[in-house]
């Protein structure tokens, strides 16, 4: 009895000690998660910046996609509050015109520096990774002030902030340092001195403020980038980004030019019509300097890499097609109501073009999305078309979610797959469509 | 043979399946409400109601209709007896050349059908697809709000459980 007290006394003096240890070791890991505070600031004024700063601050925060994420649809630019859903919850954009209260008028240029390079607050919180300082911390001191300059100028608007949807322990921000621990690395772009100046300014732009990466990259378990598996393909808000390395699915293989005028305009004759949230980016990269949305395409089609002759000579053997086709491709057993779908809704657009050109719509022997490893993006183009940014010209689709069922979208997709692709078969078709209707139902 | 239930009544017509729904409305049915605009989707002058939901008819194949329901804007009244949505579109003046308003009446019903009482910023954004030329567009949105009140006032109990 004596002896099983002494072993009952040992054990719990052990678990005590471990407990204490591990409430130390939290401690120690809170205090030496906390970053400084930089002193308040009275907001800068216009005139302390020069309008050519502004200028070049404009088309580097266009590149950067600043107000895509820190605007509200329809709301006053970059007073934030937009919801930005993560796989660990919704967390809302911050504030950043120079209202002093709710922005950050109150941030010093130094303030602003750290904010993109190491994702903490003026006021020494960690700001979370959904705001990619990521990528944001390869971009240099010059920029950055250009950068502060644009923001800083900007008509200050009072709103804001929202608290995020965040479960426990995610809504505790210095948990994202160890996260920082295990993934941010703040040295900034080194040029290879291999490569061509436009080269190395597209490698700049594309993984640091452009921040390609963000969606066209795998992301592992913690919703860090997945190394070596840049431009691999990703996801974003329910949409697959393709590969943009050499497992790119495009039909017809994409070289620098083509990738400029897509980016540039919204579309591409061999390739199709940006969609979903790429959409606010190629209406962004209308704004910047022309250069450097060349440089952003040629480093990107050097990623994707030249193409074999016999790739080549296939995607002219398709193009060639494209131009001759007049009738929808002949039905086997069973497609037969999927073919007059395509001959009675898709064929008006889709049939008999060269190339893209709208209001002709692209044919689909050339579409990067009917070849794409997953159907999720044809379907959400099926249900919920194309629409051009509000008041703008661009490619257009009409949505068919009520025109179709389930069934018969399936089936139209799996037509599509099987005539105008080389890809292996989608599977599951009427699943995916259920699971992805009910996923953007109206509330 | 294709089957087609219109308006609750079923029709049964011999016309081939990729036929657009409004070909088959306006030449083997005789209903002339819903128009040809642009034939793309990018008008609404076409759009009847399919299972509760707006479609544009120029664009949906009759073969994919079977055993669906199908409404056009002859289903909600008559000239004598109009419905009252047709009344408030009357009563606002909202045509001017009439060519959009079929498309524009049988959108804003699928709308009113699920949300009677719907917001200003809610009856903008489902109208948006359709268009009208003449630009009585701020006749249309009052025609559409006074059916909301209308609506409203019928049925108070299921606005209460709202």
């Amino acid at each position: 009895m004596v002896t099983a007290g002494i072993v009952v006394m040992r054990a719990l003096q052990i678990v005590l000690a471990l407990a204490l240890l591990l409430i130390l070791a939290a401690a120690g890991f809170v205090l030496w998660s906390q970053r400084s505070e930089f002193a308040v600031i009275e907001p800068p004024q216009r005139t302390s910046f020069d309008n050519d700063l502004i200028k070049k601050g404009a088309s580097l925060a266009a590149i950067g996609n600043c107000d895509v994420c820190h605007t509200v649809p329809g709301g006053s630019a970059y007073a934030g509050s937009r919801p930005v859903p993560t796989p660990f919850g919704t967390i809302y954009s911050t504030n950043i015109t120079p209202d002093p209260e709710t922005g950050i008028g109150h941030w010093s240029e130094e303030a602003f520096r750290r904010a993109m390079r190491d994702g903490i607050a003026r006021d020494g919180r960690h700001l979370y990774p959904a705001f990619p300082y990521l990528h944001y911390a390869r971009v240099i001191d010059d920029d950055l002030h250009a950068l502060y300059a644009f923001v800083m100028t900007r008509t200050p608007v009072v709103q804001g902030p929202l608290a995020n949807a965040l479960p426990f322990p995610l809504n505790q921000r210095w948990i994202v340092a160890f996260w920082n621990l295990l993934y941010l690395d703040d040295a900034p772009y080194r040029a290879d001195p291999r490569r061509s100046a436009e080269w190395n300014r597209g490698a700049y732009l594309v993984d640091g403020l452009g921040h390609c990466g963000d969606c066209h990259t795998p992301r592992n378990l913690l919703g860090a980038e997945k190394d070596g598996e840049a431009l691999a393909g990703g996801q974003a808000e329910g949409w697959s980004a393709p590969a943009l390395n050499a497992s790119s699915p495009a039909p017809v293989p994409w070289d620098a030019s083509h990738l400029f005028v897509y980016l540039r305009r919204g579309w591409d004759a061999e390739h199709g019509a940006a969609a979903g949230p790429m959409q606010p980016v190629v209406d962004d990269l209308a704004r910047p300097d022309e250069s450097d949305v060349r440089a952003i395409a040629t480093y990107t089609a050097a990623q994707i890499g030249e193409p074999s002759a016999e790739r080549r000579q296939k995607a002219e053997a398709l193009l060639a097609q494209a131009r001759d086709s007049t009738q929808p491709a002949k039905p086997n057993a069973g497609e037969e109501t999927a073919a007059a779908i395509f001959a009675g809704a898709c064929a008006g657009c889709h049939l008999g073009a060269a190339a893209m050109a709208p209001p002709h719509g692209i044919d689909f022997r050339i579409s990067a999305a009917i070849s794409a490893p997953d159907p999720r993006d044809t379907i959400l183009i099926m249900l919920d078309g194309i629409r051009p940014p509000q008041g703008q010209p661009g490619p257009w689709m009409p949505r068919f979610d009520g025109a179709f069922t389930d069934a018969q979208l399936a089936g139209l997709l799996g037509y599509l797959r099987a005539h105008y692709s080389d890809a292996p078969a989608w599977t599951d078709l009427e699943g995916r469509l259920r699971d992805i209707r009910r996923s953007r139902e109206r509330p | 043979m294709i089957t087609l239930t219109v308006n609750g009544a079923t029709h049964r017509l011999d016309i081939d399946p990729a036929t657009p729904l409004l070909y088959a409305l306006r030449g083997e049915l005789g209903l002339n409400g819903a128009k040809f605009g642009c034939g793309m989707g990018q008008c609404g002058a076409c759009t009847v109601i399919v299972d509760g939901e707006p479609v544009y008819s120029c664009l949906t194949p009759v073969i994919a209709l079977q055993e669906r329901h199908i409404r056009t804007v002859e289903g909600l009244g008559t000239p004598e007896k109009p419905g009252p949505l047709q009344q408030a579109f009357i009563d606002e003046q909202a045509a001017q050349c009439g060519y959009c308003i079929a498309g524009m009446i049988m959108r804003a019903q699928a709308l009113l059908d699920r949300n009677p009482s719907p917001s200003e910023a809610e009856i903008r954004a489902h109208m948006e697809p359709n268009l009208c030329r003449c630009g009585t567009h701020m006749r249309i949105l009052r025609a559409i709000r006074r059916a909301s009140e209308t609506f409203r006032r019928k049925s108070p109990a299921r606005e209460a459980s709202r």
